[in-house]
């Protein structure tokens, strides 16, 4: 087989379809989860700042609102990398395997 | 209690010489593995997945907003956390979109990913100039940052100040290569990360361990409240929708930062790389929080303990931190926090000046000059002289440019970045239709089109121009929004899809399968 016709049966390759199907979604997922969660922080901070004003701890509201962002911004790269390391680089191993065959 | 800060400092001299000293000695040990182009431009891929996360946070974590937010936070309050929280979002981004393509297409500059499929030369030329006029602002502002903050922490002149920093971030990069620089990096992130964990646990000693006593002090100076309020300084921005085009800018910024791309090639593979975004992310957001605990410390105690209070985005803002690190530990604190300021300076200006290099000798002399045809001491040859020419032009450039707002480049170069870079880079991963016009385009407008509008902005037109001889001629700017990124990042794109639906580009979308293989198995990744 020519190396063009290897990709072709590699790309149609159900295991390769899988994989390519998995991580279009996890990665556009978390991504409007992240964009959500900032543009949403953002808005309030533009429109409704009486909102994140409210008395909190002698603080406001904003401050473990914004604290939290930050952890969650965190929090979502930890999810994409375990779901990297377990499960996507599963299926990059089998499609590889079968490239090498 | 007066401050000493300005008066030479034997603690802060004794320490800056040891970093001087270590991190020499590193790039003389660099030196030795710093032949071939992977070497000098990607450390051989030898870097582990924390040990590029920890050299990414040092990449990143300028003085600008060490001092800088700790500062913003001091006399601006809350809203200083609002940029931290911009910065920070950008890093999931990197993680979910740019970085195992990036690391699996590319070779050592993110033009090799833009270039991957469509014409080369076109390419690589615009995209370089993206790069560079990235590089070019932000080392202006780190250059401009360092020779203030020197000046008014060691009491050493301002140009010899630049020269000391120009000459050690040349010698770095020169002899030392991306070995030298990571290691510079991971030390000083180390450094950076241990001096503001120990200053916030003094600050919060101060407290009894609790925010709310914390608060308590910030609420009880006068205006204090406000400072504890969300969006109550208005120096961010001019409107909501400015706030949105902000937000944008800081967000898809970090994305185009070519300094902060080229760091995915020292990593042996594509799970390393995400490894050390999710590292990179902790690191950075717990930095944050750290500031953000500074800046209040600042605010509650240095305005107490000295008759002057810190001025409002004057240059005493910016020494919220070390003041706070006088009161709190004493002249040796103070000391250690100024060394490791100088240091952060250090390591961010290396990294940016391997990252022009880079795409100058990479893309600009190997990729269009040559034809991708060059031997490989030739392009080490032409990158060590590239090295030397940035370095100079650093120099030089915060020579001329003494007066400008450091915190304003940064924002320029994050808008840019995030106009110019980020929309090609990923519309060349992620879409089969692009085509070579529409990149060229792509990246033409966004560059173009946020260096106009930050010049038609308030910020330059009523800050800069107004002061001059057209005071009277000029009442509006132009252009209402300070913050570009909404408009010219929207723009780059709509620009590059419709020019790429407007043309075609057959040899582009024929090699689109090759292109997602690689990208997601890795399969002839360098």
């Amino acid at each position: 087989m020519s190396e063009q016709q290897v990709r072709r049966t590699i790309l149609d390759d159900p295991d390769f379809k899988e994989l390519s199907r998995q991580k279009n979604r996890i990665s556009l997922v978390l991504t409007v989860v992240i964009l959500v969660v900032y543009f949403t922080y953002m808005l309030l901070i533009a429109f409704s700042k009486s909102a994140l004003s409210a008395p909190v701890a002698n603080g406001t509201l904003g401050i473990p609102i914004g604290i939290g962002v930050i952890i969650l911004a965190w929090v979502l790269t930890g999810i994409y990398v375990r779901w990297a390391n377990t499960q996507y680089d599963a299926l990059v191993e089998k499609v590889k395997q079968k490239i090498s065959e | 209690m007066t401050t000493t800060i300005g008066q030479p400092n034997s603690v802060a001299i004794s320490f800056f010489f040891i970093f001087v000293l270590i991190t020499l000695g590193i790039t003389y040990w660099a030196a030795r593995k710093t032949r071939t182009t992977s070497q000098f431009y990607a450390a051989d891929r030898s870097i582990s997945g924390l040990q590029n996360g920890l050299a990414l946070a040092g990449d990143y974590m300028s003085a600008a907003s060490f001092l800088g937010i700790a500062g913003l936070v001091a006399t601006g309050g809350y809203d200083g956390l609002i940029y931290s929280i911009g910065y920070l979002v950008g890093w999931p981004i990197v993680m979910f979109l740019i970085a195992e393509p990036l690391r699996n297409l590319g070779k050592y500059t993110f033009a090799d990913v833009v270039a991957y499929r469509l014409q080369v030369r076109p390419i690589r030329t615009t995209a370089a100039i993206g790069s560079i006029v990235t590089v070019i602002i932000y080392l202006i502002a780190q250059m401009v940052g360092a020779g203030s903050l020197i000046k008014l922490m060691f009491g050493l002149p301002y140009e010899v100040a630049l020269v000391v920093v120009g000459a050690l971030m040349i010698a770095y990069v020169l002899f030392g290569g991306m070995l030298a620089t990571t290691w510079v990096q991971i030390i000083k992130a180390v450094l950076l990360l241990g001096g503001a964990t120990l200053l916030t646990l003094m600050t919060l000693a101060h407290f009894g361990f609790s925010y709310s006593n914390l608060f308590a002090a910030v609420g009880n100076l006068k205006d204090g409240g406000k400072l504890l309020e969300p969006g109550a300084s208005s120096k961010i921005a001019t409107s909501s929708w400015d706030v949105l085009s902000l937000a944008i800018g800081l967000m898809f910024g970090t994305a185009g930062l070519p300094h902060i791309l080229m760091r995915f090639y020292t990593v042996p593979n594509a799970k390393e790389a995400r490894k050390s975004v999710f590292y990179a992310t902790g690191f950075i957001g717990y930095f944050y929080i750290l500031t953000f605990t500074i800046g209040f410390g600042a605010a509650a105690l240095v305005s107490k303990s000295y008759l002057a209070p810190l001025d409002k985005g004057g240059k005493t803002s910016n020494m919220a931190a070390p003041l706070l690190a006088e009161i709190l530990g004493g002249h040796m604190f103070l000391g250690f926090i100024t060394a490791v300021a100088f240091a952060t300076i250090l390591a961010v200006v290396a990294g940016l000046t391997l990252a022009g290099a880079s795409a100058l000798s990479h893309d600009i002399y190997v990729g269009v000059v040559r034809h991708g045809e060059s031997a490989e001491n030739e392009e080490v040859k032409v990158a060590k002289v590239a090295t030397i020419a940035l370095g100079v032009c650093a120099v030089l450039f915060g020579l001329l440019f003494k007066e400008v707002n450091v915190a304003f480049m940064v924002g320029l170069a994050f808008a840019v970045a995030a106009s110019a870079n980020f929309p090609a880079l990923l519309l060349s991963i992620t879409w089969r239709k692009y085509t070579t016009s529409g990149a060229v385009a792509s990246m033409l407008t966004g560059l173009i089109v946020s260096v106009v509008l930050i010049i038609l902005s308030p910020t330059v037109w009523e800050d800069v121009f107004q002061k001059g001889v057209a005071k009277d001629l000029i009442h509006h700017a132009p252009f209402p929004m300070k913050n570009p990124a909404l408009i010219s990042m929207l723009a780059a794109f709509a620009v590059g899809i419709v020019v790429s639906l407007m043309t075609k580009d057959q040899v582009a979308e024929d090699k689109f399968d090759e292109e997602i293989l690689r990208a997601y198995v890795g399969v002839g990744a360098e």
